[in-house]
């Protein structure tokens, strides 16, 4: 999958799902801090994530991952 | 049967007064108070059938049927998926009740105001979340919502949050006497002194998962001919209850606090009784039902001729129905108080409807007329010489009394009287 329709993919559930504005969607925007995405809807990105891109990830490995880019390289990295 | 003595109650003097201040609706008669009381006065019976029903092997399809309400664009997600279907019902029923109150949330961050609602189950959510684990082998994959839907706790955890409530946050689980014993427990708080405003209610999700064990035990009506004539409490034809649900919602508040408040005050909580038959888990009781009734018009110093209006527990099952017979007869027989049965329109609200019956009974008061207890065509050797009333009655009513009863014996009564301005 290129990484632009992971981008695609991830922004749409963010802004559809957890209702982020799309304006806010930039690669530095910190995860926690800027789009205030909490430790519960980790557990539903992992649910959008093994639906759409077939890989499982734990919320716990998220600990390194704080910034949407690193987000999008996660993802990319697991399906590699 | 060896029921009380009924005496006035001499502390009543002593005690904070606690009246209700706003109450809301959503049910199989309606989604908001004028929808439900133009069905109630019109005798509009709610009920239906579930082809999902059908398909999973219930004995019966029938049930209330209860629209789900959008919720997109009136709560942010997070609250959405923490909700279950009962939870839905019941943040409808809490906005539309704290709109009438004329609470705001900028009022309910500031001040402590409480909730103990009734619910006795969230089925549904239970076995979906199973469900798809059963599928998935992964238990993240049941989402960050689950947990929040499956608990017995789920409505009182999500209003709570939802409404930013601060003070007692409880959820009440009796049975059928649950959002009756929610009210009760409400008021005693508040006279205790404990809290000065409290959220009370009941909720009750309708899905077919949460319905199939009582459909089990063949507790339902099967009269699928005419589904609206299915339900009929006190009736010699009965032959089960019709299931049902949504939430209902009032808000109790001190008396005095609610003037300083300018609050509209639509009726006063006189008298709680309850008890327990301590005998079978399914029978009722004519005795039990008799304590809970003499204790809430103890409690609320009344005497039987003081009631003007019962609002029956009634379902329309063969047994519940001939026992609260008995004890309204003994009670109430010689003086021929009108007595309906809101359940005959509106199926059995279950865990819901000791929290609905109330609203029912408050609209009756506000508008002056008694709602039939429809499809009461012939008596039976118990409801023979109870005033039943088959028709919309008009009627000023001062003060009524509630019932509800509820599986391992427990029971409900509630006493209320009309604010006169």
């Amino acid at each position: 999958m290129e990484r632009t329709e992971i981008i695609k993919i991830v922004n749409d559930f963010l802004i559809e799902e957890l209702e982020i504005d799309a304006d806010k969607l930039k690669d530095d925007a910190l995860l926690k801090e800027d789009l205030k995405i909490d430790s519960l809807d980790f557990v539903d990105i992992a649910v959008i994530v093994e639906k759409h891109f077939k890989i499982k990830i734990k919320p716990e490995d998220m600990k390194g991952v704080k910034t949407l880019a690193q987000f999008y390289d996660y993802v990319e990295n697991k399906m590699a | 049967m060896n029921a009380h003595a009924v005496s006035p109650n001499v502390e009543l003097q002593n005690m904070r007064r606690v009246v209700i201040t706003g109450m809301g609706i959503w049910s199989c008669l309606g989604k908001n108070l004028e929808e439900v009381r133009q069905s109630l006065y019109d005798g509009k019976s709610g009920i239906g059938i579930d082809p999902e029903r059908i398909a999973y092997g219930y004995r019966s399809p029938l049930t209330g049927i209860v629209e789900r309400p959008a919720l997109k664009g009136l709560l942010d997600r997070r609250a959405r998926i923490c909700l279950a279907e009962e939870g839905e019902y019941a943040y409808m029923a809490t906005a539309e009740a704290l709109r009438n109150a004329g609470i705001d949330l900028d009022y309910l961050e500031q001040n402590e105001v409480g909730v103990l609602y009734g619910n006795d189950s969230s089925a549904k959510s239970v076995i979906e979340a199973h469900m798809h684990t059963l599928e998935t082998k992964d238990t993240t994959l049941q989402g960050s919502g689950a947990i929040f839907q499956s608990m017995n706790s789920t409505v009182t955890m999500n209003l709570s949050t939802i409404f930013k409530l601060k003070g007692i946050n409880m959820t009440i689980s009796a049975a059928c006497a649950s959002g009756s014993h929610a009210i009760g427990l409400g008021l005693m708080f508040i006279r205790q002194g404990l809290q000065d405003m409290v959220i009370c209610g009941g909720a009750q999700e309708v899905n077919y998962l949460s319905m199939s064990s009582f459909d089990a035990i063949s507790a339902f009506s099967t009269r699928v001919d005419d589904p609206t004539k299915a339900s009929r409490p006190f009736d010699r034809d009965r032959d089960g209850l019709v299931p049902s649900g949504g939430a209902a919602t009032v808000i109790l508040e001190e008396y005095e606090h609610a003037v300083k408040r300018g609050a509209p005050i639509i009726a006063e909580v006189i008298g709680y009784g309850f008890s327990s038959n301590g005998a079978n888990i399914s029978q009722p009781s004519d005795l039990g039902s008799c304590i809970a009734m003499e204790r809430a018009m103890k409690d609320a110093g009344v005497q039987p001729t003081d009631i003007d209006y019962i609002n029956a527990h009634a379902t329309s099952t063969l047994q519940g129905d001939a026992f609260e017979a008995d004890a309204l007869n003994h009670l109430f027989g010689e003086l021929k108080t009108p007595i309906s049965s809101t359940k005959s329109m509106t199926g059995h609200e279950c865990w819901m409807a000791g929290g609905s019956e109330i609203v029912y009974s408050n609209l009756m008061m506000l508008n002056d007329f008694i709602a039939p207890n429809i499809n009461f065509e012939n008596p039976d050797e118990h409801s023979q010489n109870l005033n039943i009333v088959p028709k919309t009655m008009t009627k000023t009513i001062k003060t009524y009394l509630s019932n509800s009863f509820g599986f391992g014996g427990t029971n409900s009564a509630l006493v209320i009287r009309k604010m006169e301005n």
